[in-house]
């Protein structure tokens, strides 16, 4: 009798410890590499979850995971390397002869095909779908009939130079010389996307369906979307874990003490509050490396006051009156890192990031500083103010530090002071108005890892983000050359000629580049943060 | 009685209209949405007029909001900027937010009246003084406070509840979150019902009830706490509407998506019509509360009734 009852129990225990790996395993079925699933904090994505229609990290994320386009950008190192294309061919970097890989699918069947992307692209680009990153279309050729400048009626609704060849072959022609273009085409705007997604919209966007990696399991708009490896992926960068289930948290503190209590196993932005426990609480579980974010401060060159002979001197000496490494070391807790150039090192020193750029234009020297800004005829109007909205990312801190550097190096207690705009709209609705007098607080998150995203669209005459309308001749001449130079490596250097223009004049006063941080459970292993900041899902392992 | 109840429904047309006007007003002023909507970058001009085309933006104010409270009274409160209609954030919203709220009320009610009875009775012991410190510790001391030192002990230290509600947020989650939101209120309730029951216990339908030798439990219960109770009545009414509303801050530290959190997010995106909508249908909560709460009168004291 009492042999049986043992018995009973060990079957009971084997029948509880299978059902509990079961259950790790991802709900059954669908788990890619048999291995569990991670919970990661998430943040509610602005917009509806459209490739062209993403411009923010939360959704990003998301498109990143369910979506493989024609390149990717290496995890480690940020070089655009081909996924779906097979070649990409030009004899004149205009036009562009795409060839797709045979044998990749949609996670609902359906084969990815030339149509799948050109379908989509034309999708992206059209005026009266809203897609706020039409804009990356722009060099296509056609998209002026498309997406009309004016806000006109658009005159067509397909991109002309954007031709289907056969099932696997497509043709690009570019209204201009664009060398970097493959490698801009890792970008989720330029995705593909299934048949499903024009015939059932609403359909889709509740349970998007991609290529990629994982496939969408749910979504609860708001609070959770679950993710889970998907078995057929083509791919070799096949998923290391079951899935991944993303919570929606109102707070990042929140999400932080639900990895404290093991409720969650990955925070990919760690509360600034909590930077002096993390190494006590998390040991080597944590990680803080630079993105491709740099914080800058512009200026706006309508306002006469700083368009004006000298007012390049005053801008240098401004430069020089900040002191990056203090406020870097304790403001944001080496979560930033001083900036030496305008673009960012996640670019490399191939890709044209240069540590020595800025040179002494960026280093603290108040002595220097006072004497450019006497040169260069003072501050306009004896005080500079620096915009920046006061509603989120507590900008408040470092500008008040900012100006306490610039003040103590002037000499003059009003010298600068900060000059809060109550939301971000207002603050983004001033900029676009140009009711700016002063410098204001710019971040740029980079789109592709080049270079050129770096300069082109921010210091190009009337280019898209020039929110400051700074124009210069010979940058813009630069920029034209390095977009038609078809060797990279002489682009790249034509493009820091051009970066050069940027330090003489001191368009923008570079102040750090942005780190991603990132906190994980004792469950997990390999995590990586990429370029984007963004934690490379597929690679986690989870035991 | 009938009358009166018709009276008051017709109060509640200005004060609804007022009040959704004043806050489609000031989320007005605040500047243009659609500016933000492209993060640090610019909305291309074309899209920019597009979307504002779309949302109705382009309109003076005073037709936005005509054609707003004209969809409103149709059932259609527009579209979140996320592509979500509001109708939808309300349905995922609002039972969250009932359901937080109910939990706080309860212990407001359970806790907040058994103490006062208890202290009111007892005025001036050992007991009555010991609550009136907690409950003048519990009003000092912030929401936050309570809220943040209430999830790290529980949640982190002893592990004895989850520090985060889930998405589907279950009573049995709610308790925690809810007893931090009805901290404030549920001492006042506790201070007031104390002093109500301290003031009616001399006066002359008690001295009666007693000297008619009706059992100590029923002088209690059914002469002096249904006398006792119209502030506190008068006082959690209010408060429904005020914790629906006022949530935001325990919302936020026990992540619950409820209405606290899309108002927030409006405000942060500045989304008209998330913040209307919401705000519309709080107006109508506190009104409809202080209806009840009108009526509740009448019900515990017959001479109102007659009135």
């Amino acid at each position: 009798m009492r042999g049986a009852t043992h018995a009973k129990w060990a079957a009971c225990t084997v029948a509880v410890a299978l059902a509990a790996t079961a259950c790790g395993g991802g709900g059954g079925g669908n788990g890619g590499g048999g291995s569990g699933v991670l919970s990661s904090s998430w943040g509610d994505p602005q917009n509806p979850l459209e490739p062209a229609n993403t411009n923010e990290v939360q959704g990003g994320k998301v498109l990143d995971m369910i979506f493989r386009g024609l390149k990717r950008y290496n995890p480690k190192t940020g070089a655009a390397e081909d996924m779906l294309a097979q070649s990409i061919d030009t004899s004149d970097s205009q036009n562009f002869k795409i060839t797709i890989k045979k044998g990749w699918k949609f996670s609902n069947g359906e084969p990815v095909t030339a149509a799948s992307f050109v379908n989509a692209w034309n999708y992206g680009a059209s005026l009266k779908n809203n897609q706020k990153n039409a804009y990356f279309f722009g060099y296509i050729d056609g998209y002026d009939k498309v997406h009309p400048e004016d806000g006109g009626k658009q005159s067509a609704d397909t991109l002309s130079g954007l031709k289907v060849v056969d099932d696997t072959t497509f043709t690009v022609k570019l209204t201009q010389k664009f060398s970097t273009f493959p490698d801009t085409l890792g970008y989720a705007a330029f995705a593909p996307l299934p048949k499903a997604f024009y015939d059932d919209h609403a359909g889709w966007i509740g349970k998007p369906v991609g290529n990629g990696p994982y496939q969408v399991q749910s979504y609860a708009k708001g609070s959770q979307m679950s993710l889970r490896a998907w078995d057929g992926y083509p791919g070799s960068d096949k998923a290391q874990n079951g899935g991944v289930d993303l919570k929606v948290y109102t707070d990042n503190n929140t999400a932080y003490t639900d990895l404290m209590a093991g409720n969650l196993d990955l925070v990919d932005d760690v509360p600034a509050a909590q930077l002096k426990n993390v190494k006590s609480d998390l040991g080597d579980r944590y990680l803080n490396t630079p993105a491709g974010i740099i914080q800058t401060l512009a200026f706006p060159y309508y306002d006469k006051n700083w368009n004006k002979s000298g007012s390049d001197k005053v801008r240098q000496g401004l430069s020089m009156a900040i002191n990056r490494k203090q406020i870097t070391d304790t403001i944001f807790q080496k979560t930033r890192t001083p900036a030496t150039d305008w673009t960012s090192p996640v670019l490399g020193k191939e890709g044209g990031f240069d540590q020595s750029l800025c040179g002494a234009a960026c280093s603290y020297d108040p002595g220097q500083a006072k004497k450019l800004v006497q040169q260069g005829g003072g501050l306009p109007g004896g005080q500079v103010k620096i915009s920046y909205n006061a509603d989120t990312g507590s900008h408040k801190e470092w500008v008040d530090a900012v100006c306490n550097s610039i003040n103590n190096a002037l000499g003059n207690d009003k010298a600068c002071v900060g000059n809060p705009i109550g939301t971000f709209a207002d603050f983004r609705n001033q900029i676009t108005q140009k009711k700016m007098t002063g410098p204001f607080r710019a971040g740029w998150q980079m789109d592709y890892p080049l270079i050129q995203n770096f300069l082109q669209p921010l210091y190009y005459t009337n280019a898209s983000s020039n929110d400051g309308k700074w124009s210069n001749k010979d940058f813009d001449k630069l920029v034209d050359q390095a977009n038609r130079e078809t060797d990279t490596a002489k682009a790249v250097g034509l493009f820091q000629d051009a970066e050069k223009v940027v330090r003489d004049n001191m368009a923008a006063i570079p102040l750090w580049y942005q780190n991603g941080s990132a906190g994980w459970s004792n469950r997990l292993s390999n995590v990586a943060l990429n370029p984007f900041s963004v934690p490379v899902y597929n690679e986690i392992k989870v035991s | 009685m009938g009358r009166y109840v018709l009276r008051r429904l017709l109060q509640m047309i200005p004060v609804f209209i007022g009040a959704t006007l004043l806050i489609f007003l000031m989320v007005n002023v605040m500047g243009d949405p659609i500016a933000g909507l492209c993060g640090d970058k610019q909305c291309d001009p074309a899209t920019a007029a597009q979307l504002k085309r779309e949302f109705g933006l382009d309109k003076p104010v005073w037709q936005q909001y005509l054609t707003y409270m004209g969809n409103v009274f149709t059932g259609d409160f527009g579209t979140a900027f996320n592509g979500q209609k509001v109708t939808e954030l309300m349905a995922t919203a609002f039972p969250v937010t009932i359901r937080l709220t109910i939990v706080a009320i309860l212990f407001e009610i359970v806790i907040g009246i058994t103490l006062g009875v208890i202290t009111g009775l007892r005025r001036g012991r050992p007991v009555d003084t010991s609550v009136l410190l907690l409950t003048l510790v519990v009003i000092s001391v912030p929401t936050f406070v309570t809220g943040l030192l209430l999830q790290l002990l529980l949640g982190v230290e002893w592990g004895w509840i989850k520090p985060s509600v889930s998405p589907d947020a279950e009573f049995g989650e709610l308790i925690v979150p809810g007893l931090v939101l009805a901290s404030v209120s549920l001492a006042y309730v506790t201070r007031l019902t104390r002093t109500s029951i301290a003031e009616n216990r001399r006066s002359d339908y008690v001295r009666t009830a007693t000297a008619k030798g009706l059992p100590r439990r029923r002088v209690v219960v059914r002469h002096l706490l249904r006398n006792s109770l119209i502030p506190v009545v008068t006082f959690i009414g209010t408060d429904i509407g005020a914790l629906m509303g006022g949530a935001i801050v325990t919302e936020r530290i026990f992540n619950i998506h409820g209405v606290g959190y899309q108002l927030y997010q409006g405000i942060l995106r500045q989304n008209t019509q998330t913040v209307v909508g919401f705000v519309t249908v709080l107006v109508l909560v506190f009104l409809v509360a202080n209806l009840l709460v009108d009526l509740l009168y009448a019900v515990l004291d017959p001479r109102i009734r007659y009135a």
